[in-house]
């Protein structure tokens, strides 16, 4: 019988480390952010080097400005949010309204996959269609202009929609779960006033889904602002304005093509990078927690 | 002239909702189609078996195989013990307050945090401060927390479903709390369990940017068995990872393509044997 004691115990004891380690890993991902990227703050200066507009890391007198990797960032996300969002959301209104069990069955396994597919295939299939395809349009588009930097193709354009493509298992797939949870009372009784099954959809259905959208929305809003490795396949290589057909570095594909040979303050730098990505990434996943609760509140 | 106004929205509204949804087949369709037809070429016997090399005029991939198989076992090693036993203290044991709060808020946090923030972290920390440098060991202790959420969400989920009565049963006939969590728990909620575990696997194998600055791209094929127990503490680079290198600086799209056709077949793979068991154990299923 003592023996048993000592079994549960033990047991408790080992399970309750193996819930803390999610806390000890946010706080040293937390902490190793801060302290690798606060140092270069403090030598470029904070001004210089969140507002600067200059990228010269490696010229002799350096420049370390990543004003526009910030802006890069926060337009390619937001972009690629405005066309990901309305395709994705309409998307979840089929599976969830209009399908039958036998179309919903191919569609959602479709999304499925999709969302198993891995960021770098997105990247290559972006390389060898949609940089071509984009390539032609910068052709159409500057024809003439000897100002402009022809990039191939390799530009913001080709980010935002790659960045569009990749958000739309995660809004659909949130976005469907919500719609399927209200209740069919308000179908009923919207259908039941004479409006028609669109109506229904888009003046009752989706605004009391409103909520569980929301969360889908910034769930998207983090998976592009977190995306590197396909983004740097296709977005080209210099740091510039962030125009639609401009080569642009955003805050991810900054670290993933310096890091490998960065030194000294360049490399100090990166890491400051990280640690505003990080906050962006921070400030999200705030926001989405808020939206969580707010969500459960209703329900109840 | 009201009514057709109205008719001509509502079909608009619902082209719309269709050719959204077909977006989304077509664009599966068409990834698999192109990157099989790009790549299906390249995919031989030599090529999984064999490791690039300019002497011997091959191409292969055995090299990034054996390093995705190595960083699989080993993350997984550790992440399923220690997801699944979070999820049953905060299943069975934690009563809710604080303490449950600040954990599930972690896992939250954890599973918005982008992979390359996991790099960076992984980087500093297990190959700088810990001195483990670009090696697989780095990569999987990486992975371990990039995964843990998803393995700790999955297991409290698949906990949920067990009836309480099973609990009150097996406590009412005199077991204690671990013993009946070993002896009753674990069995009904392993199907979703293995779910979890095995959708783990298929996020480490599409894993690209928590791996390129810690397990690094090597890919030299272990020609010893101490040499592959030896491996974990070198770097190693996976499917992933060469095939991220190959589209990029090695500008060797024919290998990118064939890694590409492996990495689907895999993830795929995965995810419709992940469906099949759902379904097979889903108890509240319909038909």
């Amino acid at each position: 019988m003592r023996k048993n004691a000592i079994i549960e115990k033990t047991a408790q004891a080992i399970l309750t480390i193996c819930a803390v380690v999610a806390i000890f890993a946010v706080c040293a991902i937390t902490l190793y952010m801060f302290i690798k990227g606060a140092p270069a703050l403090k030598e470029v200066g904070v001004l210089d080097l969140l507002f600067g507009t200059i990228w010269k890391p490696t010229a002799s007198t350096p420049s370390y400005g990543i004003w526009y990797i910030i802006l890069a960032s926060v337009i390619s996300t937001g972009a690629a949010i405005l066309i990901g969002v309305p395709i994705g959301l309409l998307t979840a209104v089929f599976l969830s309204e209009i399908s039958g069990r036998k179309l919903g069955g191919i569609v959602g396994s479709a999304v499925e996959l999709l969302a198993a597919t891995p960021s770098v295939i997105y990247g290559l299939i972006g390389m060898m269609v949609l940089n071509p395809l984009m390539f032609k349009l910068e052709k159409a588009v500057f024809a003439g202009d000897a100002s402009h930097q022809f990039t191939g193709g390799a530009n913001m354009l080709s980010a935002i929609f790659v960045l569009a493509i990749m958000i739309l298992p995660t809004v659909i797939s949130v976005c469907t779960s919500s719609l399927k949870a209200v209740s069919d009372n308000l179908r009923a009784a919207s259908l039941a006033l004479g409006a028609t099954k669109e109506q229904t959809i888009f003046k009752a259905v989706i605004p009391a889904a409103k909520s569980g959208i929301l969360t889908g929305v910034v769930l998207g809003i983090g998976r592009a602002l977190g995306e590197a490795m396909a983004i740097n396949m296709v977005a080209g290589g210099a740091v510039n304005i962030p125009l639609p057909f401009n080569s642009v570095r955003t805050l991810t594909t900054q670290i993933v093509s310096e890091m490998g040979y960065a030194s000294g303050t360049h490399r100090q730098v990166l890491f400051t990078v990280g640690l505003v990505l990080y906050l962006f990434i921070m400030i999200v996943n705030f926001i989405l927690l808020r939206a969580r609760k707010a969500g459960v509140a209703r329900e109840d | 002239m009201k009514i057709n106004m109205r008719k001509i929205k509502d079909l608009t509204f619902r082209a719309l909702i269709y050719t959204s949804a077909a977006f989304s087949v077509l664009l599966l369709m068409g990834i698999i189609l192109y990157v099989f037809i790009k790549g299906i070429g390249v995919v031989d016997w030599q090529f999984l078996t064999s490791v690039t090399s300019v002497l011997k005029g091959t191409v292969g991939i055995a090299g990034n195989i054996v390093n995705t198989v190595l960083i699989v076992l080993i993350t997984m090693l550790v992440a399923v013990p220690i997801g699944v036993g979070s999820a049953i203290y905060l299943n069975e044991y934690a009563k809710s307050g604080r303490l449950v709060t600040i954990i599930e808020y972690a896992t939250e946090t954890l599973a918005g945090i982008p992979s390359i923030i996991f790099g960076l972290f992984g980087m500093m920390f297990f190959g700088e401060k810990l001195g483990l440098g670009f090696s697989l060991l780095t990569g999987s202790l990486t992975l371990i927390i990039l995964v843990l959420p998803l393995i700790t969400r999955n297991t409290q989920e698949a906990l949920k479903t067990v009836p309480d009565t099973y609990r009150n049963g097996s406590i009412g006939l005199g077991s204690g709390k671990w013993h009946m969590i070993r002896t009753v728990l674990l069995p009904s909620a392993m199907p979703g369990i293995i779910t979890g575990a095995i959708l783990a696997v298929g996020r480490i194998v599409g894993e690209s940017a928590a791996l390129l600055f810690t397990a690094g791209s090597a890919k030299i094929l272990p020609a010893t068995f101490g040499g592959l127990l030896n491996k974990p503490f070198q770097s190693g680079g996976t499917l992933t990872i060469q095939m991220y290198l190959s589209a990029t600086s090695e500008g060797d799209f024919d290998t990118a393509f064939g890694i590409a056709v492996v990495l689907l077949v895999i993830v795929f793979g995965i995810n419709l044997g992940t469906k099949a068991l759902t379904r097979h154990f889903d108890v509240t299923r319909e038909d």
